[in-house]
């Protein structure tokens, strides 16, 4: 088993609970769950990969595909909504090429939505990475993504 | 308990030192929202001038005060003068305030926002004297923006932990039956009597009872408890302390969104600072009541909110929702009592502990006792976090508070997508439990969003449905099925393509869900829909007939046009169009073509910015052949 997972399956017990907690860890240090993590945590918990695939599935925090270099994603909770914040996606996917849950070819980006960041005030935000922009438009987006590389 | 009281004394001799400062402090605002508007940048730059001017202070990050338009914050406290207040600042604005305060030694009046003295103070007004802070009450929030956040003694010095520590020298029957006199309901949502949850649980047979914070925080447009967590955490953890000890649990549980990383990094340091004082851990401050507190990160599942959906996830599984009875006072967690209660309770009862049952009943009215927050967002001029007493009315709570909308208000949605839509005639109804629900809306957790007539209403039912629907766990069919063939109806009408019979369905689907649904989530799913084809009629009614969005947001119902006598040729739209639609040379009204053309407002926003541009683009409803 490689070094990494190891020393993150050693930080948790083998009850069935430790699962959600583990594939966080797994997805903080991978960036998602890939095959062989699954494995490993199958062999670990003694529970089927299937049943894995099945909570993990469930929550959309866990992605099965490699992230882009950046994440960017979109606040779509209500106050983001009322302000523009499904105009600001659209257009965001259109000039990636891309759809919600994808990475960009040059693997530079990939866009999700989210729920609610809680920014509601200062609506429509954007997360890029780990920083959150707020009062955004089209354009200051556009302008925004040409600092990430 | 002697150690904690030496802990205290010294806390509370550091803190007088804090109000009567010998060294000049800088306090930011530094809670996620803080934090979104700059406020990091801010305190580079104020430590960046200190080197510079050779001047000295003490930098401290506070959380949230509120008032979320006035981000970021900074507040400057002289020593011998009282703290003072500064709004929107930027680093231009900083250097002006910062040279006023250490080089010539006086506040800037012009950029002061408000101070915390008592008196009056240059002219400048108090800061609880300004309108959105002066009707609102104050217990829950207390703290937020005052302490620092990641500080105990700070929170030990404004009488923190004192609510427990009177409950421990109190029976937990005592304990409950002080709750049950305040008269404090649930404040997730649906308003439940607390103490009645935890009698049962209290009652029932078990080695092994837990009490659960939650902390899923699902609701889009609400942020009142990662607020909370994010500027006093030990408010919410002194609360499980004090339920844990009534229904006698000795594991506590935060579960809380992954989402809010600031607020889980606190939680985190502040239960360290709990154990060092001895305030976790076995037989707590010398009596026979042991805690211990953990935290569980949620992984993104809005159901999980739902307290039997919420147990599944803390156990490893998919959060779905299963059928009650058994009710989790009874049969929760790993099959043991289980007590969930939301964040605003738990930061609710240290107050009441500590000034009584009595003294939390002068607030709010019969039946409703005590106060809520809420996140007041959307269209409004002065959004933000807000508590106030339960009976105000939502006009005070609009206008006064918010100080009312730009254009024409419309709407204001309360409870979130489980909510109802309430129109101009519902405003001076009062915010309690009894009223909402009358009204066809629910009181929630306390998202209050407000539309004007820039919202269209069909597409806001659209969004929430949107919402419910992706979250709808799927176990039951009613929610399943139910809320997926609502959002095709809404998104047919949308699209100009709706018949008058889909309103008759719309109806029929809503009530078949709300009396089928399993579990909270679907039982108010339909509740959007069900309100605003109530309340707002005739606009579903104009997307079918005259294919119309009077809002002009539904996208095939509407289009983009250059009016020819007012545009200038700056040639800023070509610039900013991504599909090339917009073309004309410079100087010269210019095309849009609209078949490339995608909608996506860049060209109608530069018209509206840029100095040169003439408002010349404008959204309009498209002529579609009927």
């Amino acid at each position: 088993m490689p070094e990494q997972i190891r020393r993150i399956l050693g930080k948790h017990g083998r009850s069935p609970d430790e699962l959600i907690p583990i594939l966080q860890d797994v997805q903080v240090v991978f960036g998602y769950l890939g095959e062989p993590e699954v494995k490993a945590i199958s062999r670990y918990l003694r529970i089927s990969e299937n049943q894995i695939y099945g909570v993990s599935s469930f929550y959309a925090q866990f992605r099965f595909t490699e992230p882009g270099r950046h994440g960017i994603k979109v606040c779509l909770g209500t106050a983001c909504h009322v302000r523009g914040g499904g105009t600001l996606l659209d257009s965001l996917e259109h000039g990636l090429g891309i759809h919600c849950g994808e990475t960009t070819e040059d693997k530079r980006f990939d866009v999700d939505r989210v729920a609610c960041l809680g920014c509601c005030a200062l609506s429509p935000v954007v997360q890029i990475d780990r920083d959150i922009y707020s009062r955004m438009t089209v354009n200051k987006l556009t302008e925004l993504l040409k600092n990430y590389e | 308990m002697n150690k904690l009281t030496k802990k205290i004394d010294s806390a509370k001799s550091k803190w007088e030192k804090l109000k009567d400062n010998r060294e000049p402090i800088v306090y930011i605002g530094a809670a996620s929202c803080g934090r979104a508007a700059g406020a990091l940048d801010l305190k580079e730059a104020a430590k960046t001038f200190f080197d510079e001017n050779k001047q000295s202070a003490r930098v401290i990050e506070v959380g949230c005060i509120g008032p979320c338009y006035l981000e970021p914050l900074v507040d400057i406290k002289m020593p011998g003068q009282p703290r003072v207040s500064y709004n929107n600042v930027n680093a231009k604005t900083l250097q002006m305030i910062l040279k006023s305060h250490f080089l010539n030694g006086e506040p800037h009046k012009k950029l002061a926002l408000g101070h915390f003295g008592t008196d009056d103070f240059d002219g400048i007004p108090r800061f609880y004297d300004l309108p959105m802070l002066k009707p609102q009450v104050r217990i829950v929030l207390r703290n937020c923006g005052l302490i620092d956040p990641e500080e105990i003694d700070q929170y030990l010095a404004v009488d923190g932990y004192k609510g427990f520590m009177k409950a421990l020298k109190s029976t937990p029957e005592d304990v409950i039956a002080t709750v049950r006199q305040a008269g404090l309901r649930g404040r997730g949502g649906a308003g439940f009597p607390t103490f009645r949850k935890w009698t049962v649980c209290r009652e029932s047979q078990g080695e092994q009872k837990y009490l659960i914070c939650n902390a899923d925080e699902g609701d889009p447009g609400a942020f009142m408890n990662r607020s909370l967590i994010e500027s006093d955490p030990h408010a919410v953890l002194e609360g499980m302390l004090i339920a844990g000890y009534a229904i006698g649990a000795s594991k506590g549980i935060v579960y809380i969104r992954a989402e809010y990383p600031l607020a889980i990094e606190r939680l985190k340091r502040a239960i360290g600072q709990m154990r060092e004082y001895g305030l976790l851990g076995k037989n707590i401050l010398g009596s026979d009541f042991s805690f211990e507190i953990k935290i569980k990160e949620g992984a993104g599942a809005f159901v999980c909110g739902e307290e039997t959906a919420l147990i599944g996830s803390i156990e490893g599984k998919r959060g779905m929702p299963r059928s009650r009875p058994p009710f989790p006072a009874i049969a929760g967690l790993f099959g043991a009592p289980t007590i969930i209660n939301n964040v605003e309770t738990l930061g609710t009862l240290p107050n009441i502990l500590r000034n009584g049952a009595e003294w939390y009943t002068r607030f709010g009215k019969e039946g409703n006792r005590g106060t809520k927050t809420f996140s007041l967002v959307g269209k409004i001029r002065r959004p933000g976090l807000i508590e106030v007493q339960l009976g105000t009315t939502l006009r005070e709570i609009i206008f006064d508070i918010g100080g009312g909308v730009q254009k024409p208000f419309k709407a204001i949605q309360t409870g979130g997508p489980s909510g109802g839509c309430l129109s101009e005639e519902f405003l001076d109804l009062t915010v309690d439990y009894e009223s909402l629900a009358s009204a066809g809306s629910i009181m929630g957790s306390g998202g209050l969003i407000v539309m004007d007539e820039d919202t269209c209403i069909v597409d806001l039912a659209k969004y929430f449905l949107d919402f419910t629907q992706k979250e709808s766990c799927g176990k039951c069919v009613p929610c399943r099925v139910g809320t997926k063939h609502i959002l095709e109806i809404l998104q047919k009408i949308t699209s100009g393509e709706g018949t008058p019979d889909d309103l008759l369905a719309l109806r029929t689907l809503g009530d078949t869900i709300k009396k089928g649904a399993l579990c909270g989530l679907g039982q108010t799913a339909p509740n959007p829909v069900l309100t605003t084809l109530r309340y707002f009629r005739n606009e579903y009614l104009e997307h079918i007939k005259d294919h119309r969005c009077r809002a002009t947001v539904c996208k095939p119902l509407i289009e983009y046009r250059v009016i020819k006598e007012k545009c200038t040729g700056c040639q800023s739209c070509v610039r900013v169009c991504p599909t090339g639609a917009i073309t004309g040379p410079r100087s010269e009204p210019h095309n849009l073509d609209a078949s490339k053309c995608i909608k996506c407002r860049s060209c109608y926003e530069v018209c509206r910015y840029e100095a040169i541009a003439g408002d010349a683009i404008v959204i309009r409803t498209a002529e579609i052949k009927s």
